[in-house]
Parts: C-alpha cells; structure tokens; sequence
C-alpha cells in the first residue's frame, strides 16, 4: 500500500483495470476510457491536498453495531421463483459453461 | 406549480375522498392512464405503465370503502416507482440491458408499506442506468424528456419519477438519492423531492448502488404531499439491518404549523460564482423572503463544499464496483454468447460488457481502480477521511443554525447533450453529494423560474438539516414553500 500520488493512466493500466473489473474492453475503446478516467482521477486528486493526518476514516454515516435476530426458522423464497430469472437452468441448478479445464478435476 | 395546470389538491384531501367514498379510486386511476396515454409518448418517464394492476387494485380499493372499511392513510394515492425498486409487478430493469427481462420474486418494503396504506402503483419510472448519472441520459431505453420543455433533461438519475410528477401522470413518485438523485431532478422539474436522513427508509428492495449512500425518498406536488408518503414508508425494518431504530413521529399534518425561530444558515460557498444567474436570483429571493417571514439568516462556512465532488467520486464508485459484481451472467442478468474455447471468465467479461452501459462501466472501472493494491490508502481511505470532515464540518454549522439553505443544482435544466464529458456531468451534483456523504436528510422544492430560450424553466432550492431532524427540514421546507 502506497500512499503516493499515482501518475498518469498507461493502456496497459486500462486493460488491467478493466479485467480486474471482469469487462471486456475492445482496443479501440481504451484510449477514450484512459482519456474519461485520468480526467475524473486529475479532479480526484484535490483530495491530496486535504489535510487528513489523525482524521479516523468514516466509511458509513451511522453509528451502528451489529443486531442479532431471532434464530427462528421462516419460509424461504420458492425455488421456482428464485430460477425463472436465471439465463440458463438445469432441472433445478443454474446451468455454467465448464469450469474446470481438461485433466483439471478436483 | 406545473405548465399553468391549477395545482393539485393536498393529497391527504383527496385520500379522504376516497375513503369517505366521495371520489372513486378507480376514476382517478383512469384520469392519470388517459393523461399517461396521451402525453407520456413524448416525455417517457414511464418504462412500464402498470394499467391493470392499478385498474385491480383501484377497484378492490372501492370496494374496501363500499363495504365500510379503511383502506389507510394514502387511500388511492397513485404513486410511480423508480424502476431500481423491486416490485412481484412486471419487470424491474434498472434501466439497464442487464437487467431487461429481471421480474423480482419479492416486493421492496416500501412497496409492502405502501400497499399497506392503500396506495395503488401506476408503473415504474426511467432512470440513468443503475442510477448512474444526472439527466438520465444513461437510461439504456432513452431519455427521459423535461415536461417543462422537451429539449431538455428532466436530471437524474429519478429523472423519470420527477417528470411524472411534473407531467402530472401520478399524485407522487419514489425516487433513491445516492448523490442528489432525488433533489436534482425534483430541482429541474419544478416539483418536491425529499431525501431522507440515511437509515430513516428501508433500503430492502433498492438495487444497491452506493449502499453507504443510498436512500429512498418521494416526489410530490407539495412538502405536505411528500411528508405524507415518507410517514407511510419510514421506519425500522428487520430486513434493512442499516435501517434507524429512531422514532418516526407522522409529520404531514405537522408540516402546516410554522417554526417559531427558525435559524436559516447560508453558506458564502453557497454563492458560488458556478451558480447561474437566474439560480443565484432565486437564492437571493430566497434568503429575502426568509427574512420576511420572520426567519433569523446566519452566515456560515462550509468550505469543504468543494471536496464533496471528489470525495464522492471515489466513495461511490468503489462501492458501487462491489455492488455491481454481482452480475456476472450466471444467476440473473444478461449472459452473453460464448465462442468455442472461451471459458468462464469470459462470460462473465462480455456478460458485463454487454450488459452494462458505459457510464457504469466508466464506474465500475473507477471504483475498482481506487480499491485496487497501491492506490487504496491514496484515493478511498482518503476520501473517507475527507467524509468525517464533511460530517464534522455540517455538525458545527448546525450548532448555528437549523436549516441550510442553498440552490439544489448550478444551472436550471439544461439541453440533451449538453453535458457529454462525464466530469461535467458530476459537477452538477456539488450541492447534493454531501448529503449523502453526511448521512443527513435533504429537500429541494420550487423557489422560481429562470427564462432561458423563451422557456420558464423551474429553480430549486434545497434544504439540509442534522440527521434525523425530518420534522424541522419538512417544516421549514412548508415555510418556503408558503412564502
């Protein structure tokens, strides 16, 4: 983790983001999202100027703990309902392409 | 206040009617179908008019009251719901490809409490896709058209749930505000819309987008009405572990009685050289008509204003990147086509690419950069250092004031296109985002008209109050409203 100033967005910074983001990028459309996204990350930066040092990070606006329910038993949503917006179904089960290679069992 | 249409009634008149069995729901569902049939073709608020479901339920309503039963306080209210609020009824897109074809097994609670109240819902309203964005421009379905002049944006991203309260197509409309998605559009379209303090409304239900952020509120034609449809909806709710405990006292009928000493704060950076002259205009008569109705004005100092943006920017997007993963194909959701060799991973990348538009994609791509390993501790740990600022900055002011008062947007509606750099565009939202980053309640109502290209076009103002204070924000709000 450092906390230095990153500097300008490469293409290869772009495909790297977008494949952590699972999106396909097609090459002609990384130099537009390098030229967005270095313009929203330049006006972005003003937070480095902010003075910060001891400010404990909020990351939500109420001062909530943990609530414990009731360990009570209730109905579930019907299997059928849960899979009429799957894309693809195998009698019960979500249907996915392959997941394991050749040779590659478990 | 819309297009020289007599206002409404209060909305709390008409479900007396209804109830009292002097108005007969149905014919009230029928009158908003036929204003839908013949205008909404041009405006496009709707992305799903509901005609028989509400016709059903207009009538069994009717019947409650034949039979000598109550069907609750918002009795025949016709409410439009933004299309990122599930409901068993027809289809719930988000405006998104991705979601084109979603049909939710279950109802938001604030659909269940809504039923439960009597109101009778007419459709689900356009939004910028996953409601990302200020124009709703983004709507993979098109654009949602300003009733007030068609050429231009009604905002967003509830762009369609404030047009049709404008176009007078419902009585009220929900609406979530991650970042002045409620007030901006209200703002551009000359009605009410009220985001309340974060945790005061359930969020079970509302496709999460910034969950730290998000909030669900109403459109209406008055403080009044929108009071009465947040009383019907606020509250604890078990299946929203970030829903508040706080009381919720009702506050419609309370919002006819004024505040003795109400102590009115105008931030200096709220007269920014950005605003517009006409909104700079409608502040000033504003804080004058403030003055006269017998408010104390209180200078103050919000300088962190201008952060917000940045802040914002950071803080919404990475929760939004892990929000959004979510949808990968598999589940529900858009699954793309696969060529022979290509694997799972590729699913799940040309799911997503197809699926989503490009301002999510531009999103979920930043978020994932300021989270990813080397920038976390310079962009969002920063950004939620720059968040107890803002707080810590809005709890001084509130010890000077009760209210903060402010435009709710720069500029009035402007053009289609006119905001095509996507950094233009979040900058319209420098007054409404550090709401939202504060956790504290919001309202922006009608304070006058700009003329631009022969047009009148509507100027909000908006309120901000401490969190959980709905009662002093509505009650003031009323004030201005009367002024």
């Amino acid at each position: 983790m450092s906390d230095s100033t990153p500097e300008a967005l490469t293409d290869a910074d772009i495909l790297k983001i977008a494949r952590l983001s699972r999106l396909s990028l097609a090459e002609s459309q990384v130099g537009t999202v390098r030229t967005q996204l270095s313009s929203i990350l330049g006006h972005i930066a003003k937070l480095q100027a902010l003075p910060t040092e001891g400010v404990e990070p909020m990351a939500h606006p109420m001062k909530i703990v943990n609530r414990l329910g009731a360990d009570e038993p209730k109905a579930c949503m019907p299997v059928e309902d849960l899979l009429r917006n799957a894309p693809a179904v195998e009698d019960r089960y979500l249907a996915v392409p392959k997941v394991l290679g050749e040779g590659g069992g478990a | 206040m819309s297009h020289g249409a007599p206002a409404p009634q209060p909305l709390a008149k008409i479900c007396a009617d209804v109830r009292e069995g002097r108005v007969k729901a149905l014919d009230r569902v029928n009158s908003f179908l036929a204003v839908i049939a013949a205008k909404d073709g041009e405006i496009h608020a709707f992305n799903e008019v509901h005609a028989d479901a509400a016709r059903a339920r207009a009538e069994a309503i009717d019947a409650t009251v034949q039979r000598g039963g109550n069907p609750g306080p918002l009795a025949g209210a016709v409410i439009a719901v933004k299309d990122n609020i599930v409901m068993r009824e027809g289809k719930t897109t988000c405006s998104s490809r991705m979601l084109a074809n979603y049909r939710s097994p279950f109802n938001a609670t604030v659909i269940e409490r809504l039923e439960a109240a009597g109101a009778i819902f007419i459709g689900k309203t356009n939004l910028d896709e996953f409601a990302m964005g200020s124009s709703t421009e983004n709507s993979a379905f098109g654009p949602t058209r300003n009733p007030w002049d068609t050429t231009r944006v009604p905002g967003g991203s509830s762009g369609g749930s404030a047009a049709a309260v404008a176009a007078r197509f419902c009585d009220a409309a929900l609406g979530s505000d991650t970042g002045g998605s409620i007030r901006q559009p209200a703002a551009l379209c000359g009605c009410v819309g009220f985001k309340p303090t974060y945790g005061r409304v359930s969020r079970y239900g509302l496709v999460a987008f910034g969950s730290s952020l998000d909030q669900i509120g109403p459109f209406a034609h008055s403080v009044e009405d929108a009071a009465l449809v947040y009383d019907a909806i606020a509250g604890r709710d078990e299946l929203d572990s970030t829903s508040a405990d706080a009381a919720c006292a009702p506050l419609a009928a309370k919002t006819r009685e004024p505040l003795a000493k109400l102590r009115v704060g105008v931030p200096r950076e709220y007269r920014s050289d950005a605003n517009s002259p006409a909104v700079a205009e409608v502040l000033e008569k504003s804080i004058a008509a403030a003055r006269a109705f017998g408010a104390e004005i209180v200078d103050i100092d919000l300088p962190l204003t201008d952060i917000g943006i940045s802040t914002y920017y950071v803080i919404a997007p990475a929760e939004a990147s892990s929000n959004l993963a979510r949808y990968d194909g598999i589940r529900y959701g858009h699954r793309a086509k696969l060529e022979p060799g290509e694997d799972l991973e590729d699913l799940y990348s040309k799911s997503r690419a197809e699926g989503f538009g490009p301002e999510v994609q531009r999103r979920i791509m930043l978020g994932t950069y300021v989270l990813s390993s080397g920038y976390y501790d310079a962009y969002y740990k920063r950004a939620l250092q720059a968040r107890r600022l803002i707080k810590d900055e809005f709890d001084r002011a509130f010890a000077k004031c009760d209210v903060v008062l402010g435009p709710t947007s720069p500029v009035p509606a402007f053009p289609f296109g006119g905001k095509k750099d996507p950094l233009s565009m979040y900058l319209c939202d420098v007054y409404t985002v550090n709401t939202n980053i504060a956790g504290i309640p919001g309202i922006s109502i009608n304070g006058g008209f700009a003329e631009e290209g022969g047009r009148r076009l509507p100027v909000g103002i908006q309120l901000q109050a401490p969190a959980f204070a709905e009662e002093t924000l509505l009650r003031a709000a009323a004030m201005f409203e009367r002024a």
